[in-house]
C-alpha cells in the first residue's frame, strides 16, 4: 500500500496542518480584496502571504523558501533521511519563479527559471541526490504528482516520495486569468447560483508517501484523462473528469465515500461541467465540497494542500462547509453544504481540471488494508 | 513497452523511423513546411505556439508512420518530458504586460504559457480521452524518461503511450524525439 507518513500545509491561514485546520474549521478565509496590487489596473480577490511573516531561506527565492518550509515542516514529523537514493521528489507547480522574468534578476536566480533548476536547488538543499520529477499539468499537477508517487512506490523504485507543491502569485500569472475574465474582485461562490469567478492563492503543500504494509491514510487509485475538446474550456459534458472519476470508482460503493473534493474553482463553466460529470458517474447523493473560498485556486499546491486538508477534516469526521456557497448554481443538483457536516465514512475522491482539457480523480481511504 | 515507430525533429532535419524526410527549410519555418508537404489539413496549427507546432507535426509524422489514429480513444496516453517548460511563450506573453504603450496581456498567449497544452492539442486533434501528463526535468534523463513512461501504463486503461522529449527553448532551439510506444 502507499501510505501517507507525513504532510505539512503553509499558506497564508497558517503554517502546520493543524493551523489551517483550525482556521477552516473556523470559518476562516485567506481570500481579501486586493486593489493596485503590483500596479494591476483592476481589482481582484486572492488570498496572499503576508511576506513578512515568511521566513526567507538564505540564497533561495520566494517560491522555493515556501517550497522548502513546507518539506521541512513535513519531513520533521518522521525518521526519514531526505539524502538518501531511496527517496524521490516530486514538485507540482504551474509557474514556479516565473516572476523573475518581470524584473532583471542576478545571474543566479535567473538560472532557475525552468522548473527543473528551482526543483533541482530544493532537493540539493535536503542533500537529495536524485534528479525531482517536476509535474507541469495545468491546475492538476498536484494529483498528478501524487499519482507520480503512487506509481513510483508501487512498481518498487523508491521507497518514499516527498510530494510537494507550490506556486506564488505574480503580474504573469494575475494578469493571465485576469485576460480570461475568470477573476472576481469579491470572495468567490462555488456552485453558487451568483458565482462569478474564481480568486487565486499562494501557498505550499507536502505529503510524503511510503510503501508499506498498513498506515493511516492510503493512495488508493488516480487516473488522469483528458476532455480531447478544447484547450481552454472544459467539455459542458464533463467527459475527462467524468471517465477519471469513473476509473477511480471501480469496484468501490458510492456509499463507502464521505465526499468529493472538487475542483470548485467558481468560474461559470468549471462548477457545471464538474456537476455534470457527477451526475454521469452516478454520485450526486454523495456531499461535495470545494475549499476555494478559503485559499482561493492555489494552482500548483491545490491538489496537494487540498488533499490533505480532506484526510484532517475525516480524521474529526468532518467533510468541510463549501465556504461562499448559499443557492444551488449548476443544473445537476449536487449534494453541496455551505457549513461542516459530520460523517463516519473514511474514504475520499478528489477531483481536479486544468487547461489542456486535463483532468484527475483520486481515491483515498483511512486504516485497514487497500 | 514495445517501441513501435519513433520520429527525430532538430531545427535541421526530421526523421522517420530512422529515415529522412527531404526539407528545404531549417529552423521554426522547416516545421511549417512539414505541416504543408505531409499534413495541411489542420488549420489551428496557425494558432499554435512553437512548442505546440512542434509536437504536433512530430505526432503526425509519428501516426502517419503507424497507420492508425485511434480515434475517441481511451487507452493512448500522451506523456511529454522537457527542460525548458514554456519558456519561448512565457517570455512573449511577459512582454505583453511590458509594453511601451501599455498593459495588453493575451488571453492566446497566455494559455500557452503551459507546457501541458500540447498534450491537449494532440488529445483534441486525435479525440484521445486517455491520460496526458507534461514532466520537466533539469536535465534530459533517458533512465528517468524510460521510468515515467513504464510507469504511465499502471493505468489499466491504458495500452499505448505517444510520448517523449518535447523541448523548444528558442524558435530555432528545439528538439523532438517522441515515440510510439505499446504495452
Amino acid at each position: 500500500m502507499v501510505c501517507k507518513i507525513a504532510d505539512n500545509i503553509f499558506s497564508p491561514l497558517g503554517f502546520t496542518t493543524e493551523e489551517n485546520y483550525q482556521h477552516v474549521r473556523q470559518g476562516c478565509s485567506g481570500v481579501r480584496r486586493h486593489e493596485g496590487w503590483r500596479g494591476l489596473p483592476y481589482p481582484f480577490a486572492a488570498s496572499l502571504f503576508d511576506w513578512n511573516r515568511v521566513q526567507l531561506v538564505d540564497g533561495f527565492t520566494p517560491f522555493e523558501s515556501i517550497v522548502i518550509r513546507s518539506v521541512e515542516g513535513a519531513l520533521a514529523q518522521t525518521d526519514v533521511d531526505a539524502a538518501s537514493p531511496s527517496v524521490l521528489f516530486v514538485l507540482s507547480t504551474t509557474k514556479g519563479n516565473v516572476d523573475l522574468l518581470e524584473a532583471p534578476s542576478p545571474a543566479s536566480a535567473m538560472q532557475r527559471l525552468p522548473l527543473g533548476a528551482a526543483a533541482q536547488v530544493v532537493a540539493s538543499y535536503f542533500g537529495n541526490p536524485n534528479m525531482p520529477v517536476v509535474v507541469s499539468n495545468a491546475c492538476i499537477s498536484g494529483l498528478n504528482a501524487q499519482i507520480v508517487a503512487m506509481r513510483a512506490l508501487q512498481c518498487g523504485s523508491y521507497d518514499t516520495v516527498v510530494v510537494v507543491g507550490a506556486d506564488v502569485l505574480s503580474r504573469f500569472i494575475v494578469s493571465g486569468f485576469g485576460s480570461f475574465k475568470a477573476l472576481a474582485a469579491e470572495p468567490c461562490r462555488p456552485f453558487d447560483i451568483e458565482r462569478f469567478g474564481l480568486n487565486l492563492g499562494e501557498a505550499a503543500a507536502t505529503i510524503i508517501y511510503r510503501r508499506a504494509e498498513a498506515g493511516s491514510w492510503h493512495a488508493v487509485r488516480g487516473a488522469i484523462r483528458n476532455d480531447a475538446h478544447h484547450v481552454s474550456n472544459p467539455s459542458p459534458k464533463g467527459e475527462g473528469c467524468y471517465r477519471a472519476l469513473r476509473y477511480v470508482m471501480q469496484g468501490q460503493s458510492a456509499g463507502d465515500i464521505a465526499f468529493i473534493g472538487t475542483h470548485g474553482t467558481s468560474t461559470l463553466y468549471n462548477d457545471e461541467m464538474e456537476s455534470a460529470a457527477i451526475d454521469r458517474a452516478g454520485l450526486l447523493a454523495v456531499p461535495v465540497n470545494s475549499l476555494k473560498g478559503y485559499y482561493g485556486h492555489t494552482m500548483g499546491a491545490a491538489g496537494v494542500l487540498e488533499t490533505v486538508l480532506s484526510m484532517r477534516a475525516l480524521d474529526d469526521g468532518i467533510v468541510l462547509g463549501t465556504k461562499g456557497f448559499a443557492t444551488m448554481g449548476v443544473s445537476h443538483p449536487l449534494n453541496v453544504s455551505a457549513s461542516h457536516r459530520t460523517t463516519d465514512k473514511r474514504a475520499f475522491v478528489k477531483l481536479l481540471s486544468g487547461f489542456g482539457g486535463c483532468n484527475a480523480a483520486m481515491l483515498f481511504k483511512k486504516g485497514g488494508m487497500a | 513497452m514495445k517501441i513501435r515507430h519513433e520520429v527525430l525533429i532538430t531545427p535541421e532535419r526530421a526523421v522517420v523511423d530512422g529515415k529522412p524526410i527531404p526539407v528545404t527549410t531549417h529552423g521554426i519555418d522547416m516545421l511549417t513546411e512539414l505541416y504543408r508537404t505531409r499534413i495541411n489539413d489542420y488549420p489551428r496549427f496557425f494558432k499554435m505556439d512553437e512548442l505546440c507546432r512542434l509536437g504536433f507535426v512530430a505526432s503526425e509524422l509519428l501516426l502517419q508512420a503507424a497507420g492508425d489514429r485511434h480515434a475517441d480513444s481511451e487507452d493512448r496516453a500522451v506523456v511529454m518530458f522537457n527542460s525548458s517548460g514554456s519558456v519561448c511563450n512565457d517570455r512573449k506573453y511577459q512582454a505583453t504586460l511590458q509594453q511601451p504603450d501599455g498593459f495588453f496581456p493575451s488571453p492566446s498567449l497566455f494559455v500557452y504559457t503551459l507546457p501541458n497544452i500540447v498534450t491537449g492539442e494532440i488529445a483534441i486533434r486525435n479525440g484521445y480521452h486517455g491520460e496526458t501528463a507534461f514532466y520537466v526535468l533539469d536535465k534530459k534523463s533517458s533512465a528517468l524518461i524510460d521510468n515515467a513512461l513504464r510507469a504511465t501504463f499502471c493505468d489499466e486503461t491504458t495500452q499505448s503511450i505517444l510520448g517523449g522529449w518535447l523541448d523548444c527553448e528558442a524558435p530555432d532551439d528545439f528538439l523532438a524525439e517522441l515515440y510510439l510506444i505499446e504495452k
